[in-house]
């Protein structure tokens, strides 16, 4: 069972470094997300700092939401997500396997290049600090719940804008709590509770996300 | 026992058995209504802080309240629908989605013209009317997700459980925009709890809820008839029925 | 060993069958036949547990195969429209990833040799997206060869194969049903198959 989590990882993984230039496009949308704000808003670095924990968490939101296409859609298309589905083992682990490739080709890259962010936003230290615990802890529910929206709508011819409209209120809480920790942390606060409430529901969507996502992929094979 | 289940919730069943019920549900909560609207908005004590213009939460809280109570009916008959694979439950789920943000649209609403005299503007971030704002998308999302999916089985299927992702969903995003509202806006005063409520509020309060579940139990039941002729429309019950008319 | 119960499928409220039941022994080979839109991928689908029939169950070793499924997938394989390959991966890995869906871990010589009977023999590391669509079938088969399962289910299997790879998929089958195993298949080539075959006619509501 773990063989069979871990093979099907590597492929995935395998697979998109196959393909660097796809990789980029979350990382480089997000960067440029983030970009347009000081030039809509104001470049004064007092206003930045207000609004980037949001501006930035909005960012990862959007970036991550796009790239979740590539979760199932391939597979979808070429006939593996049947033969998945067809495997001896427990779907769920292969579900969570696929996540754990999406997270480190989109979630994990955000994280890293999230510190830069910071620095364009005028954020202290400390508060980009936050922002990288906030991100680590955060973008992996991001997948996990990403992932049943996707497995509901991968079927659907464009999709993409029925997905965000079912996905992104399920977001919510990630966002507030993400963004509010950065923003606490800015003004030098404690972020204990708010980190420990992403931990919980990172927690709860590890285990109820995989199990959910299988039936919905059952769902959608059986039309 | 399985088998009365099953034959209890065919739609043909359904069919001949609710068209009494409805008579019943939408007269009283037609009687109800009047009467707590009445009691409501000519018998209940004027607030002293608020005036005439808190009489809108004898609309605002039943709806709101119902815009919780449809979606667990949404997402409990979904999850009969998925596992024990009951279409009658899948109906009802569908045929409440649209009520249900009805109502979610009436308590916004209402609210926010409640919100014009007490805050000055039509909209504040108020705690709860965010959490409703949230769960008008989450019927939005099901209702589009629902007419997206051709195949009318896995539309209910697919939607269904995003009702009941939801439905686990809807505690934490709640506590979320509480906790997110009490840090934004301090303890400022929320007037959609109070404390305690004067009798006279309270009785007209709790008939108009009565009267709401009443009509959305018939407005259900029409619904989920409506689309019990619509999907079993190929199938011999429906057209036998179509032939004696 | 297989068993079909009173199957009903409806497809966008078209009745495609209703009590439809069959049954596949050990070495058996089991044709479904019908006209385009009969059904018969609908069927396949059924069968393998991907889409749930509106009514009846499929049985595997008595067992209902949606309450059973590790069993049932543990033995059976099954092979539908789409190729299922990868074109940024290589054939070998390609075959690699599917026999690692099934827990099957073998060696690279292994999988040569099932890739040389195919007809893929020096294509190993050539990536999936430079093959030819019949070749792509190809790999498909090195899978179902290499799958160990006693059951193949087989959707449309000759659909882009040459007529080298048309006989290599009848004695494929030949050498199965040998071996003791069971194919239920569909097609709309003619299958020349020299051995005793069952079929089941879609459409018509009757068995062959």
């Amino acid at each position: 069972m773990l063989k069979a989590y871990y093979h099907l990882l590597i492929r995935d993984l395998r697979l998109a470094l196959r393909s660097r230039h796809e990789l980029a496009n979350p990382l480089i949308f997000f960067v440029l997300v983030v970009t347009l704000f000081p030039l809509a808003v104001t470049p004064t670095p007092d206003a930045l700092q207000t609004m980037a924990p949001g501006v930035i968490w909005v960012s990862a939101l959007l970036a991550v939401l796009l790239s979740l296409d590539r979760l199932f859609k391939l597979d979808y298309e070429d006939g593996s997500l049947d033969q998945l589905m067809l495997s001896p083992n427990p779907l769920m682990i292969l579900v969570l396997a696929k996540v754990t490739a999406h997270w480190f080709l989109t979630g994990l890259p955000l994280v890293i290049i999230a510190p830069l962010l910071g620095i364009f936003m005028s954020l202290p230290a400390e508060a980009v600090i936050v922002l990288i615990y906030s991100l680590l802890l955060g973008t992996p529910v991001l997948s996990l719940v990403g992932a049943i929206g996707v497995s509901l709508t991968v079927a659907v011819n464009r999709g993409g804008v029925l997905l965000s409209l079912i996905i992104l209120p399920l977001y919510i809480p990630i966002l507030i709590f993400g963004a509010n920790a950065v923003d606490v942390a800015a003004d030098g606060l404690p972020v204990t509770g708010q980190l420990l409430f992403l931990g919980a529901v990172l927690a709860l969507a590890l285990s109820l996300a995989p199990l959910a996502t299988s039936v919905a992929l059952r769902i959608t094979a059986s039309r | 026992m399985w088998h009365w289940i099953q034959r209890f919730s065919s739609p043909k069943h359904f069919y001949g058995m609710s068209a009494p019920l409805i008579k019943w549900f939408s007269v009283s909560a037609l009687l109800l209504g009047v009467y707590g609207l009445y009691l409501g908005l000519f018998v209940a004590p004027t607030d002293y802080q608020q005036g005439e213009s808190y009489r809108i939460i004898f609309i605002h809280v039943p709806a709101a309240w119902m815009s919780m109570f449809v979606y667990m009916v949404m997402a409990v008959s979904s999850g009969i629908g998925i596992i024990w694979q009951i279409r009658l439950a899948d109906m009802v789920a569908a045929a409440s989605a649209p009520i249900g943000a009805s109502f979610a649209f009436v308590a916004l609403v209402t609210g926010s013209l409640w919100g014009k005299p007490m805050w000055g503007a039509y909209w504040v971030w108020d705690a709860r009317l965010t959490s409703e704002l949230i769960l008008l998308f989450l019927y939005l999302g099901y209702m589009a997700l629902q007419s997206a999916i051709e195949d009318q089985r896995s539309a209910d299927k697919a939607s269904g459980l995003l009702a009941i992702v939801g439905v686990v969903n809807i505690p934490i995003i709640h506590y979320s925009v509480e906790w997110w509202n009490t840090l934004h806006q301090g303890a400022t005063v929320t007037k959609f709890d109070k404390p305690s409520m004067h009798i006279d509020m309270l009785i007209p309060l709790l008939l108009m809820a009565v009267a709401f579940k009443l009509f959305y139990a018939a407005l259900v039941l029409v619904r989920t008839r409506n689309e019990a002729l619509y999907r079993d429309r190929n199938r011999r019950w429906v057209r036998e029925l179509v032939e004696r008319l | 060993m297989f068993e079909a119960k009173s199957l009903e499928c409806v497809r966008d409220d078209r009745l495609l069958f209703n009590d439809l039941s069959f049954a596949v022994a050990e070495s058996e080979v089991l044709q479904i036949e019908g006209a385009n839109g009969s059904g018969k991928t609908s069927l396949l689908r059924i069968l393998c547990g991907l889409r749930l029939p509106e009514a009846g169950q499929v049985l595997w070793q008595e067992e209902s195969i949606i309450s059973n499924r590790e069993d049932y997938y543990a033995s059976m394989v099954y092979i539908g429209h789409l190729p299922c390959v990868k074109g940024d991966l290589t054939v070998l890995e390609n075959v690699r990833s599917l026999l690692d869906t099934r827990s099957l871990s073998l060696s690279n010589e292994q999988i040569e040799v099932a890739l040389a009977k195919v007809g893929l023999a020096s294509y190993e590391d050539v990536p999936g997206k430079a093959l030819s669509s019949g070749q792509r079938r190809r790999i498909l088969l090195a899978f179902i060869e290499l799958s160990q399962a006693k059951l193949w289910i087989l959707d449309e299997p000759l659909t882009a194969l040459d007529v080298q790879g048309v006989t290599l998929m009848e004695s494929m089958i030949m050498e199965h049903k040998q071996a003791g195993g069971s194919v239920v298949f569909t097609t709309h080539h003619g299958m020349q198959l020299e051995c005793e075959m069952s079929s089941v006619q879609l459409g018509r509501r009757s068995r062959g």
